[in-house]
């Protein structure tokens, strides 16, 4: 089966964003109220042919484990897209 | 059969003329450009990882480089001991690669930086460092957008007490200072080595400081000691 599997990648806490820090000095300059604090990351969609659901999510968890995230200064999350559930999480 | 220097090269590598230039015509020793499709190092007595923008720094600076046939034999020539040089984008693919620790991140100001910089000799235990002196100044030119060097705490003691912090941003004088750092990396660290001392990875670039005609020679006192570390001559 045909499966849309999305990966978000993140920093982890602790590590230095200064694109988080810079796109929020963006939306404050636009006079934007309430926004405290915003975090950048990445979000990949792997479109992976597999048996099942639960196997298409453990070769995105792979891919990311391996390629998509660097787990020194990034955490990822994967989830079938569309689904409700988070399959995986990094250390958020 | 190879001998001497290997400076690999991957899609995207821009310092890897300037290596071979420097260490061929200013050092004076045997070099080869080594395709990054190549999967030995066979007979090669040092490798350099070069700099510049390996696959477009997509993903992640050094992060697709890391998969390549080359840096397979870059692994084992440096789990046997071999001497590896990373410069700037090779620092990164080292870490991506894990062959040193932590990570390289985007500069803590955004912008990229092409300046001219001072780091400080922490510690000359490395076959690497051999030559130099605790405290020696290097004058070294810097051309990164993503330098800052970091890990985590406990990551950063180990290197700090166990030696592996090789260079530390500093003044003219040598003395530390926050305006010295130009990227916010921590503990002001410009280059590392690993446990083992013979992969050494470092933002500055001493090909590029190998010449007077550039600005600078004081590259050539680090790259001179692969003539120590070489058994061929040019």
């Amino acid at each position: 089966m045909h499966c849309a599997i999305d990966v978000v990648v993140m920093p982890k806490a602790g590590v230095n964003d200064p694109e988080g820090t810079a796109i929020f000095n963006g939306l404050v300059s636009l006079g934007l109220q309430g926004v405290e604090q915003v975090r950048a990351g990445r979000h990949f969609q792997l479109m992976i042919e597999a048996e099942t659901e639960t196997a298409a999510i453990e070769i995105a968890t792979v891919a990311s484990s391996l390629l998509l995230a660097n787990p020194v200064i990034e955490t990822f999350t994967v989830r079938a897209e569309n689904r409700d559930t988070v399959a995986v999480l990094g250390d958020l | 059969m190879p001998s001497g220097v290997a400076v690999v090269t991957f899609p995207g590598s821009n310092g890897d003329h300037d290596a071979l230039h420097a260490l061929a015509s200013d050092i004076g020793i045997r070099v080869a450009l080594v395709d990054y499709r190549c999967g030995e190092l066979d007979g090669y007595e040092a490798v350099v990882i070069p700099g510049g923008f390996s696959y477009g720094d997509y993903l992640r600076c050094g992060a697709i480089a890391r998969f390549t046939p080359v840096m397979n034999a870059v692994q084992q020539f440096a789990s046997r001991g071999g001497p590896v040089l990373g410069i700037c984008n090779g620092f990164q693919i080292l870490t991506e690669t894990k062959l040193l620790p932590g990570a390289l991140l985007r500069n803590q100001a955004l912008q990229f930086v092409c300046d001219w910089i001072h780091v400080r000799v922490e510690q000359t235990t490395s076959p690497w460092t051999s030559d130099l002196l605790k405290g020696d100044v290097l004058r070294l030119p810097i051309a990164h957008g993503d330098g800052a060097y970091f890990a985590d705490k406990q990551t950063i003691e180990e290197l700090e007490h166990g030696g592996q912090v090789v260079f530390r941003y500093c003044k003219s004088d040598g003395s530390a200072g926050a305006s010295s750092n130009p990227n916010g990396a921590v503990s002001d660290i410009a280059g590392i080595t690993n446990k083992a001392g013979n992969v050494l990875g470092m933002m500055p670039h001493p090909e590029r400081a190998t010449d007077l005609l550039t600005g600078g020679n004081d590259g050539a006192r680090l790259l001179n000691h692969l003539f120590h570390l070489l058994q061929v001559p040019a």
